[in-house]
């Protein structure tokens, strides 16, 4: 089988090599990174017969224009970009076969902020401490350790036959609306703020300022405040999906690309099956929290991993 | 989840993170993804759809129950080998003033503790280190560089550290190493991890290269204390 190779045309405005993060050395200091939307780029890769693991490109806000040099399956899920070839509409959530000479490109944005676009075979860069996870403050992993950018040229791996047409359950796709609820668990600080805070968090709504990316996501909303006044805890390990408050009161989203530790009190901690919704919300939506109790949480991820494994070994 | 040991920063506590860390490694819990020490804190990430939160709890509570029976987990004496002062160190003059003393002074107050490393955290290798003499504290500059380059040497406060990577930073550099902390294309990516003890020692420029090119030709051992 010939090699095949995707060319980089255009690089839309951040676009990354992203797979499940680079998981063992967090007590080395080193983030995890990978992909935000685990599940949509599992489904992605999923949909071309790939391990579900495998490394896709995360596309933020806008798609990429991206050449194929030779024939491919590929799929892309997650935000809805209307995904193209040749100007023609693909869809989203399903296999597409493309020819050499094929141009995959993206209209504007209809729905959540990250898509996952996965190609048979996978994308063949060099795996940094056992990831394909593109880290960008410490330059490394995915391609030369940078977002791809016009002119990139990138292999694709050995790809497998005809992928199975398959179609993704409704439960696994998840409906990308930012009045949704985010379900939330008490995080280790909890009691430290006061009870105002505390409604307020789950009352009122958060703005998910400018000043977000994969490191996490500044809120704006009712300032949330310790009662004694201290706004510092000593440096704890902070998982995705810790809502951290520093002293102005305005907490922040831990994301995929956060460090290792952190020295705010933690609030609280979102609901890992929840993480795919927050990882689609862009600057300026709006969210909203709500509570879930420990055990509910950890039934609703079972049921999600267990439909996925039922999707991937269909 | 999270396992706390105690609410302080001080070397008691966190050999109890040590030891716990290493209970659960050696228990093997199936559905146990990583284990990530802090201070006074282990964090804990694992699989809910491989093991839910009560039976997790389960099994850290018999790790627990050994801790009487462990040893001290082995912990390495690395010697790290400084270019004190000079373009290596801007800031070494800005130090010893601050405090009183002579550049020497500072460099022979620096070299003469040693440092556990409490934990990781910051940057991909960045050590946070005890031990460091009272009387060097000296507070961050005024204006952050843009780039302190990999390796350089600082204080902030009453902390001492090494930059892992190139970063913008406010620490006071009073040298720079030429061992390099953090070798993502090497086996062992990470040349100090929680838990060791750190000594400085000063070199000359000559030094610095002939270290920095047996470094690079992995020809060199940090645990092989320096002929003085």
């Amino acid at each position: 089988m010939n090699k095949s190779a995707i060319i980089i045309e255009e690089a839309g405005l951040l676009s990354t090599l992203q797979d499940m993060g680079r998981y063992g050395y967090q007590r080395f200091g080193m983030p995890v990174s990978g992909a935000m939307d685990q599940l949509s780029m599992q489904l992605a890769n999923i949909l071309v017969g790939n391990h579900p693991g495998a490394a896709c490109i995360e596309a933020t806000l806008t798609g990429p224009s991206i050449r194929f040099t030779a024939a491919a399956y590929i799929a892309v899920c997650g935000a809805d970009m209307q995904p193209q070839i040749n100007a023609k509409p693909a869809g989203n959530n399903r296999l597409i076969s493309v020819k050499a000479g094929d141009l995959l490109s993206f209209g504007s944005l209809r729905s959540g902020c990250r898509a996952y676009i996965a190609f048979s075979g996978g994308v063949a860069v060099k795996p940094v401490m056992g990831s394909q996870s593109t880290y960008l403050a410490a330059g490394i992993g995915g391609h030369k350790g940078r977002a791809l950018k016009q002119g990139d040229e990138l292999e694709l791996g050995e790809a497998p036959k005809r992928p199975v047409q398959k179609k993704i359950p409704k439960p696994l796709l998840v409906e990308y609306n930012p009045d949704k609820p985010i379900r939330i668990l008490p995080g280790p600080e909890i009691h430290r703020f006061g009870f105002d805070s505390i409604r307020n968090l789950l009352t009122n709504s958060y703005m998910v300022s400018t000043q977000s990316n994969r490191m996490g996501y500044r809120l704006q909303g009712e300032p949330l405040i310790t009662t004694d006044e201290k706004a510092d805890i000593i440096s704890s390990g902070i998982p995705m999906g810790t809502l951290q408050v520093p002293a102005n009161g305005q907490p922040i989203l831990l994301m995929a690309d956060r460090q290792t530790t952190g020295g705010y009190p933690r609030i609280a901690l979102l609901a890992s099956v929840d993480l795919t919704h927050a990882a689609q919300l862009k600057p300026g939506d709006q969210l909203n929290f709500s509570e879930i109790k420990l055990e509910k949480a950890q039934l609703l991820i079972r049921e999600r991993q267990r439909l996925l494994a039922a999707f991937a070994s269909f | 989840m999270i396992i706390r040991t105690g609410n302080d920063i001080s070397p008691a506590t966190n050999l109890l993170v040590q030891k716990m860390l290493l209970l659960i490694e050696r228990q093997n819990i199936s559905g146990v993804v990583e284990l990530v020490p802090a201070y006074n804190e282990l964090l804990v990430y694992y699989k809910a759809e491989i093991i839910d939160y009560k039976t997790l709890l389960k099994q850290l509570r018999h790790a627990e129950s050994q801790m009487e029976n462990i040893a001290n987990p082995e912990a390495a004496q690395l010697y790290i080998p400084v270019l004190y002062g000079g373009e290596a160190g801007p800031d070494l003059k800005e130090v010893a003033q601050n405090n009183g003393f002579s550049t020497s002074e500072v460099i022979r107050r620096h070299t003469g503790n040693t440092y556990p490393v409490y934990m990781l955290g910051f940057a991909p290798g960045f050590c946070y280190l005890g031990g460091m003499d009272e009387q060097l504290a000296t507070p961050r500059k005024r204006e952050p560089r843009l780039k302190i380059p990999a390796g350089s040497v600082g204080i902030a406060g009453t902390q001492t550290g090494i930059y892992p990577i190139d970063s913008p930073g406010g620490w006071q550099i009073i040298g720079q190493t030429p061992l390099k902390l953090f070798n993502p294309e090497q086996q062992k990516p990470f040349l100090i991890r929680a838990g060791d003890q750190v000594n400085f020692y000063a070199i000359d420029k000559v030094d610095f290269l002939k270290i920095q090119i047996a470094f690079e030709a992995d020809n060199f051992n940090p645990e092989t204390p320096p002929v003085r």
